[in-house]
């Protein structure tokens, strides 16, 4: 988050276009918050004018037909009743009065809005009221209706309600910023009692973010889609790798956390948002299961567009952007992997693409706390509109042509390298072996003894890959074995890969390495071999892709003195 | 941290709160010899200090302090105390 220091320096420059104009008015003092909201509409590219009344002037400017408030022509005028102030009232109460407080305030904030509609067309953006842990009776006061609490409380549902009946009033959830910081970064009693602001300056960063949400909502600027991921977002683990009995998801273990951020996202659908997948996966194993797994929230049904292929991700954006008509800046990509979350915001930099902290568990509170989907209307029954999408987007899936790549990977600065086996990595190599079942041409499986003996037997040539680049390290991603048939050729026993490396050039990196580990040993010939099995049908074509010669169904061979070094952006 | 160090950090966050690199601090200087030092800089000034030094001022320093003076002997104080 800014701090406040950040929106006053950023409240003196000017943003092009139309402003919309907001009025700020409150019975305590707003100064710094008419500095943070401008500040902050600097951040977000929207032209804003905000006009900030003096100090408890709001009677009088709304009572003056020609008051400064209303000259200003406001398409907003911010209410902001203070809750430190509604307490010193409340005390000055008679006690038997004091039953009657919420009453009698949501009262005076009923004349307010009604003035508001006789002398101008501002819509009203309404602050609603923070808690005082006032203890008078301790807990008991929770029941008495003549304590506090009891009352705040009160106010904020009638408040709720009467803003219900009314369409221009638009709510800022002041509890709910008092909720997230805790009373005691959220109010500074020193600056209260000596400036009368009612909220510490390190928490106006947070209101002022609230009042900007909700105007860049009244500009029409709103999101409208979520495109995810599916492994280790939608749920813990690989389908392609781990299977549908290993996937998590469900009230078991860590699977708890991906069925609660699930039900958030269908809760999101049902509020008229548009889900979308896209996925590295085969499209039959990605759809498993949404169709198949019992445990699963969300289902194909409340999937608008599901698209699961091996092509890069910003393109497959682009053809969800596309099908569904609507702009880039209404799209949030959710994805656990930074590698995709930094090709999709470098190619498509209006895209909303949330920084998801590493951990699963922490992922719904983070979103939650961007507040992505402020609205500024609810028009309750669930759209149809994911079905209309789904047809759309069988035809439109035709049409589309992706763009390259190429820039967005050099400038990723990955750094590869490739070395026979050596004792350190066997487990590693060993438990890759049995993992791999997606980029895994032969699908061998090897203990960590099998490892051992090959890279000890002279008939074998061996080599594992790693790959790191500028945002990480990603460690033991590849892996070949070549099994001498004779002196002049060599058999590609295994081929592997992890697919978290996909499409970045590293298959092309690893046929380099090893038909220059062939060509260095003086083999003429190269053979390679696919076995199909339910899972590899990705690397189906990757040695005729590569150039090498079909021989037989499956079968391949390559020319060492004929072998053309692939180009590609990974530096040794 | 030394008095004179202090005040060239506090001389610092006032150039940048009042936005005007001409301005000069000493141990006498009050608000009525800047002229951009009005009740709201004041504020952001307090508030830019209380995060820089890590510190939170009372009600009365905030607004009994005389002069710049006072107030570094009340930032003292609290750096003292942590």
């Amino acid at each position: 988050m800014y701090s406040f220091k950040d929106l006053r320096k950023k409240s003196k420059q000017a943003v092009d276009g139309t402003p919309r104009r907001l009025a700020i008015l409150g019975d305590i003092s707003t100064q710094f918050l008419a500095v943070a909201v401008r500040g902050f509409a600097a951040f977000e590219y929207l032209p804003l004018e905000v006009y900030d009344t003096d100090y408890n002037q709001i009677e009088a400017q709304l009572l003056d037909p020609t008051s400064e408030v209303y000259g200003f022509e406001p398409d907003s005028i911010l209410l902001w009743l203070a809750t430190d102030k509604l307490y010193e009232e409340f005390l000055d109460l008679p006690l038997e009065a004091r039953s009657g407080f919420a009453s009698s305030i949501m009262q005076k904030i009923t004349m307010y809005w009604d003035l508001i509609a006789q002398h101008c067309k501002a819509n009203i953006l309404q602050m609603n009221f923070t808690e005082v842990d006032d203890k008078s009776l301790g807990n008991y006061s929770c029941k008495v209706d003549s304590a506090f609490v009891y009352q705040i409380r009160k106010l904020n549902f009638m408040l709720a309600e009467a803003m219900e009946q009314r369409k221009d009033i638009y709510p800022i959830d002041l509890l709910s910023v008092q909720v997230r910081l805790g009373t005691s970064a959220f109010y500074d009693a020193p600056l209260y009692y000596n400036a009368k602001m009612s909220v510490s300056t390190d928490a106006l960063p947070y209101v002022a973010k609230a009042v900007i949400d909700v105007q860049k909502a009244l500009a029409g600027r709103i999101k409208k889609c979520v495109v995810l991921d599916l492994d280790n977002t939608l749920w813990g683990g690989v389908i392609g790798d781990d299977g549908m009995d290993n996937i998590e998801i469900g009230e078991l273990g860590r699977g708890h956390v991906f069925t609660d951020f699930q039900r958030w996202l269908k809760q999101l659908k049902e509020c008229g948002i548009i889900l979308c997948v896209c996925s590295k996966n085969n499209e039959d194993t990605a759809k498993k299961p949404f169709e198949e797994h019992d445990e699963m929230i969300l289902r194909l049904l409340d999937i608008a567009l599901f698209v699961a292929n091996w092509d890069d991700k910003a393109s497959n954006i682009r053809l969800i952007q596309k099908t569904l008509n609507i702009g880039m800046d209404s799209i949030v990509f959710i994805d656990d992997n930074p590698f995709e979350r930094n090709l999709v915001r470098q190619m498509i930099p209006e895209i909303e693409v949330p920084e998801l902290p590493e951990d699963p568990a922490l992922y719904l509170g983070y979103l939650q706390e961007q507040n992505y989907f402020e609205t500024a209307s609810f028009t309750g029954a669930g759209s149809d509109r994911t079905k209309l999408y789904q047809a759309e987007f069988e035809r439109t899936k035709l049409m589309m042509s992706f763009e390259s790549i190429d820039g967005y990977l050099e400038s990723l600065e990955m750094i590869g390298e490739a070395k026979p086996f050596e004792e350190s990595k066997y487990s590693r190599i060993a438990q890759l072996t049995q993992r791999s079942n997606q980029f895994n041409l032969r699908t061998v499986r090897y203990t960590d003894a099998d490892i051992q003996s090959i890279a000890n037997d002279p008939n074998y040539v061996t080599l594992y890959y790693t790959l790191r680049d500028k945002f990480g390290d990603h460690g033991l991603v590849g892996v070949v074995i070549m099994k001498k048939k004779n002196e002049e050729e060599l058999f590609i026993d295994t081929w592997l890969m992890s697919c978290r490396v996909l499409k970045r050039g590293m298959e092309e990196y690893i046929v380099n390495g090893f038909m220059r580990e062939a060509k260095k040993r003086g083999y003429k010939r190269v053979y390679g071999e696919y076995i199909p099995t339910p899972k590899n049908a990705m690397v189906k074509d990757i040695y005729k892709v590569m150039g090498f010669e079909e021989i037989s169904e499956n079968n391949y061979v390559m020319d060492v003195s004929k072998y053309k070094e692939k180009k590609i952006y990974i530096k040794e | 941290m030394e008095r004179n160090e202090i005040l060239k950090k506090i001389t610092e966050i006032a150039r940048d709160v009042f936005d005007n690199d001409e301005v000069e601090l000493t141990e006498q200087t009050t608000a009525a010899d800047v002229e951009e030092w009005d009740s709201l800089s004041h504020l952001s000034l307090i508030s830019d200090i209380e995060r820089e030094f890590g510190i939170r001022f009372t009600l009365s320093e905030i607004s009994g302090s005389k002069n710049v003076g006072e107030f570094i002997d009340a930032l003292i104080k609290h750096l003292d105390r942590t």
